[in-house]
Formats: C-alpha cells, structure tokens, sequence
C-alpha cells in the first residue's frame, strides 16, 4: 500500500516539476512576449473602463499608518545631495525640459508658491505590503503647463538623485498619469517636510500605481516622446534592472 | 432532481457537456499556475493583516518566518507551527521552489504568470457562467432542491460519504448535495471572491472602481482574504482528487475527457473499497474467521 507519506511527497515532486516545467516554456522568448502582452492588455481595459480623473481613494486622517516604513534607497549617497542636506534643501532646484517650450528651473520657494493639493492616500507596494499616509505637494499638471509642454511629447520621466550600483533612479508616466489631479510632486508628508527616508526634497506621488513608481529626490522632469534612449529603455529603474511592469496598476 | 428508470448501473451514459469539460481542464491548469505563482508573491511579504494599512511595523495575524538555513516557522494569531525544512526556510522566503512559479525568488516574473492567467480564469468564467445559465447547467444540474437542502438529507449524504459509500445506478449521474453545495460554492463564491480581492489589490482597479475597497475593508484585509481564498480553493480540490480516486479515477477522469461516464453497478462498492476487498480476498488466508 502506498503510504500517505509517500502520496504527499510524490504530489509535491509532480507538481514541482510541472512547475518547473512551465518555468522553463515561461523563459522562452514567445512565451515572455506572450506573459507581458497580458499588461498591455490590462493597461487598455483600465484606461478605457476608467475615467481619466479617477480618483483613487482618500482616507481620514484615523486611517494613516501610525508608521510608514520606508523602502528602497533611504539616503542618497552623492556627495551633491550631501551638501543640499547639510543646506536644508535651500537652494535645491528642480529642472523641467525636454519636450516643453518653456524650460523652468524651480527652486522649493516657486514650488510651495504655487496651488497645492494635500491627499491622504495609500502606498501600494509591489510586495504587498500597505500604508496610508498624508501627502502636500505642487500639481504636477500645473507645472508642465507653465512649462508648456509640447503636443508631441507622450511620456514624463523623473530623473533622481538616488542611485543604485551607480543607475540613478529614473521612474516615467503616460501623459494620463502625468496630468492626473492625484500626481503631485510632494514637499510635504504628515504635516511635516518630507524626511530623506521619503524621499527629501520632493518625491513623486501617482496613485494609481505602486511604490516603486513614487520616484523619491526627483530632481528633474522630462517630457520626451519615446522612453528607448533613457538608461535601458524600459521607462523605470527596476523596470529596467529586474524586469517590473512599467504599467504599475495592477 | 428524478431519477430515469430507464438506466442502471453498467450503462454507459453521457455526463458532462462540452463547456464543463473544456472549463475544467483549462481551470485545472489556470489554478494550477495561479497558485505557483501566488505563493512566490506572498514570498515577497509573507505577513498578513486585517485593515486598510498592514506593513512591516503592524503585527500580522498570519506570518511566515525563516529561522535559518533548515528551520521556519508558521504562526497564524497566537498559535505557532514549527515548519522546518517546509516553509521559511533555507534561502526562501516563507514557500520553497517547488511550490512556486518561478522556483526562484522572481517577482517580476511571477507577477506576469499571475496577470496572464487572471485573464484566463476571469474571462473563461464568465463565459462558462453565462453559457451554464442559458443550457440551464445552473439551473438543472447544480441548484440544490428543496429536499436535498433539508439538515436531514446534508446529514445522510454526509455520513454515506464518510462510509465512502456513493451512489449507484442512475442515482450516480447526478450531483449529490455535497457535490452541488461545493461546485456552486467555488463557481459563484470563492472564484469571484478571488477575482474581486485580486482587483482591490491593484491601485488601478481600486480607483476604477471605489467600492473594491469599501467591500473588502482595504488592501490588506483583501489580500487576506485572497489568501485564504487561495487556501479554500487548494483545500477543495484536495478534497476533489481524494473524491475522483475514491469513486474510480478511471471512469470519472474518462467522463470529464470525453463526456462519457458508466454507472457503477447497484449494489457494488465504489472504487477504493472494491479494490480493498478484491485484494484481501487475492491475498487473505482462505479461513477467515468470521467477525
């Protein structure tokens, strides 16, 4: 008779080696285009089931995390952010060029000059984990209008001052995101400045994709038509170190 | 449902329609996927909570933790498994490679698997539902009547099931309570139970569609809920294997291939005790005393 023992490890080998055996199809090239055209697919049923303004949701300020961990890199190592640290910040600016007919240097006092927007939303990390906490920043829309950002421009890249193994950090939007009246770029986290562990001065927050698409130090702004020529082309740093989606929706 | 006069046990008979077999093995596979690359998600955070906000300073009410390079543990509230050499253990996380897909540490990849198959089990659903409402699959062969639904009736049909005795004859061709109460169960519970907490999951869906997170009371209580969900889903077709080898994997796996299934005889045992009995008499003593 066949013990239960042997039942059980004899389930677990079958179905590790069909697993491994879908590993081995899911390597193959056809197959990878195949896995990765089901995110473009999502991306075209979001867009259109969703409206363009969709608010994700906001919540009390009850509901904050009494803590919200930090993740990624929490202390840029060049010596030039070093030196704005010691500064306060003072005489941070943050470039906006590329594709915009206007290209503006902004400094944090233009920044808080302009109309804010305060959220309480939630970070949705791509590991799983969650924290609700309260954002203050300058509207993204509002700034690459008074950059006049041109009509052939498609995609908003945040280059930052954080690095890793010597990539800088980099995320980008679709113009949608970019305009969203969520998508700020934050000076301020729970009623206080926004500290170096969250991405001091100015962090990136577009709510309706995950954490690691929330670029922290962002120390200039972008508008490019195409996303090829930037480091290795895929539109993000972990998307293009360890393969993420660039589409972080889901 | 009646049962037909007309046939008795031996008879070949048709069981399963062509939507039921061709959902259930793209299913089989679809979960199977699903759950591989599910277990190496949860791997990237493997705590769970309750509430709209659950990182690394809230407490999990369920956690897996690596202990080192052999030992791990479970511990789901205040109760804690000693998991050594299963999970938390060695270089993974809380799930080892052969339970996940990849069999690595691979989120990336993972991820895809999962949001390539979440089409394949969202969209084949709705069309199986829809088809199984309009040839009245629902309707006629999976709603429990009145009588079966009856505590007397659950209870007989638990306890024949306990005997790992099943129907015969005609009886055998339809679903008993137990089976009806566990397909409905999955098909219009657990499968959207798991596609809707998939979605609140996704910043996407949830600023779609708000009431994701209202329904489920946040991301992390919906991914709770996705787990255990998860585990009900694993559980059942435990249970469903157990049941296709008990009642005669032969027949039942050729009925759910080509529709075709032969109704076990009145009277006879069904398959696992058949064989029990068909071995001691090949193997026992000729004198057995009498018990």
């Amino acid at each position: 008779m066949i013990s239960r023992r042997t039942l059980i490890a004899g389930a677990a080998t079958s179905s590790g080696l069909l697993l491994s055996g879908c590993e081995r199809i899911g390597n193959t090239k056809a197959a990878t285009s195949l896995l990765d055209s089901a995110n473009d697919f999502t991306y075209t049923v979001q867009r259109s089931l969703e409206s363009r303004g969709a608010l994700a949701p906001e919540f009390t300020a009850a509901q904050m995390s009494p803590n919200f961990r930090t993740n990624g890199n929490t202390m840029p190592g060049s010596p030039d952010y070093a030196r704005h640290l010691a500064a306060n910040f003072a005489d941070w600016a943050l470039r906006v060029d590329g594709l915009v007919a206007s290209p503006l240097t902004l400094s944090m006092a233009d920044l808080k000059a302009m109309p804010a927007r305060t959220q309480i939303t939630q970070h949705n990390c791509v590991e799983g984990w969650t924290a609700i906490g309260k954002w203050q920043g300058t509207p993204l829309g509002l700034i690459l209008k008074r950059a006049q950002i041109l009509p052939q421009a498609r995609f908003i890249v945040f280059h930052c001052a954080d690095d890793f193994w010597g990539h800088n950090y980099y995320e980008s939007v679709d113009l949608i995101d970019a305009f969203h009246p969520q998508t700020i770029l934050a000076w301020g986290m729970n009623d206080a400045p926004v500290t170096v562990g969250h991405g001091a001065p100015l962090r990136l927050r577009v709510e309706r994709q995950l954490g690691y698409k929330q670029a922290k130090y962002v120390m200039r702004v972008e508008a490019v038509d195409s996303l090829k020529s930037i480091q290795r082309g895929k539109g993000g740093f972990w998307e293009d170190q360890i393969d993420y989606e660039w589409y972080a929706a889901i | 449902m009646a049962i037909n006069p007309e046939l008795h046990g031996g008879d070949l008979v048709k069981r399963h329609r062509l939507s039921t077999r061709l959902w259930h093995w793209l299913n089989a596979f679809t979960i199977f996927v699903m759950v591989g690359s599910g277990l190496m998600i949860f791997n990237a955070h493997p705590r769970l909570y309750w509430g709209q906000y659950g990182a690394n300073y809230e407490t999990p009410w369920l956690e897996i933790h690596n202990d080192g390079p052999s030992h791990g543990h479970l511990r789901v509230g205040p109760m804690t498994i000693q998991t050594d050499n299963v999970l938390g253990t060695g270089r993974f996380e809380a799930f080892p490679g052969w339970a996940t897909l990849p069999g690595g540490y691979d989120l990336a990849k993972a991820r895809r698997w999962h949001f390539f198959f979440a089409w394949m089990l969202v969209l084949p659903w709705l069309a199986y539902l829809i088809t199984s409402l309009f040839n009245r699959h629902i309707q006629g062969e999976l709603a429990p009547t009145g009588d079966e639904l009856a505590p007397k009736h659950i209870l007989h049909d638990i306890v024949e099931h306990a005997k790992l005795r099943f129907p015969t004859g005609a009886a055998a061709l339809h679903h008993n309570i137990l089976q009806k109460l566990s397909y409905l169960g999955v098909l219009l519970g657990l499968i959207p139970a798991m596609i809707l907490t998939g979605l609140t999951l996704s910043p996407g869906w949830v600023a779609a569609w708000p009431w994701l997170n209202v329904l489920f009371g946040g991301r992390a209580s919906a991914r709770s809920v996705h787990f255990i969900g998860m585990s009900l889903i694993v559980g059942f077709i435990v249970v469903h294997l157990l049941m296709v080898v008990l009642a005669g994997p032969i027949n039942e796996i050729r009925s759910m291939i080509t529709g075709k299934f032969r109704l076990p005889e009145e009277g006879s045992p069904s398959f696992v005790p058949g064989l029990i009995i068909a071995l001691r008499s090949r193997f026992a003593p000729a004198k057995e005393p009498h018990l």
